[in-house]
């Protein structure tokens, strides 16, 4: 069966955990957000440009309208996954301190639903017009 | 004897040998754009709290919405804009880099500076041309 160089149990091989016990999800759905994050940019940008100038009745209007406020919150959803698994790499990396590390991962699990609920409410109001 | 056992370091207390970091590299442009694509990530994570704010405050009303008209139309807050776009569209053409990596691409030397030098110069000529749209589709700077 197994080797004696093989160091993980075949449950533990079959499960994928690995070393992390959560095996690679953040790093596939890092991934999976970054090729998503392509397409929802470039909405993001012809949407901002094409609001540039225009009077607060008229982005409202705009940003209200259903398409662009579905690409808006698709976006929204999307970068901020992407940025809070980003974020956690980073803090994982600099951060050796433990009671700093936990308190940091805290801070931007907070960060990171306290920036996209804000935003994401903000167009679903704009969009159901309340 | 004693005061001289109690000096004695042993093997643990060693200073252990360690692998070489960052610190012993000559800077080199894809070390430079790696650093740039964790420091545009970083930057970005914090600048959607502008993103929030504008949506926010279009969506609270006429006065909110003027604060930050006021601000994007500020010196200071184009500055923070123009650094925006050009660390999304820096990021953007990165993490393009880094899923061609992803599939086993672009490893020799050349194509690793190819792609540095495409992320640098790509980044820089996007948000020079869509600062153009943009002041073209506002008529012109104001």
């Amino acid at each position: 069966m197994s080797s004696p160089t093989q160091m993980r149990t075949p449950m533990r091989r079959v499960r994928g955990s690995g070393a992390a016990h959560s095996g690679t999800a953040l790093f596939w759905h890092q991934r999976v957000t970054s090729v998503a994050g392509v397409p929802l940019n470039i909405a993001l940008v012809v949407i901002v440009v094409a609001l540039l100038g225009r009077s607060h009745a008229a982005v409202v209007q705009i940003l209200g309208s259903p398409l662009v406020a579905v690409i808006m919150l698709l976006f929204i959803i999307n970068t901020t996954y992407h940025m809070w698994i980003g974020m956690q790499e980073i803090i994982l990396d600099y951060v050796h301190e433990e009671k700093l590390k936990f308190l940091s991962l805290m801070g931007n699990t907070f960060f990171s639903f306290a920036v996209g609920f804000a935003s994401a409410f903000a167009v679903l109001k704009l969009s159901f017009g309340v | 004897m004693a005061e001289v056992e109690t000096h004695r370091i042993t093997a643990a207390q060693r200073p252990r040998p360690l692998s070489p970091h960052l610190g012993i590299y000559r800077p080199m442009l894809t070390m430079l754009m790696s650093i740039a694509h964790r420091f545009t990530g970083a930057a970005l994570y914090f600048g959607m709290m502008l993103l929030a704010w504008w949506l926010i405050a279009a969506a609270a009303g006429p006065n909110a919405y003027a604060n930050v008209e006021w601000f994007t139309g500020s010196v200071f807050g184009r500055l923070v804009l123009f650094g925006y776009t050009w660390a999304l569209m820096h990021h953007m053409l990165g993490g393009i880099r880094h899923l061609i990596w992803d599939t086993g691409r672009g490893f020799e030397p050349a194509e690793r500076e190819m792609l540095a030098v495409a992320t640098l110069a790509g980044s820089i000529l996007l948000t020079l041309v869509l600062w153009v749209i943009g002041y073209l589709a506002m008529g012109g700077p104001r």
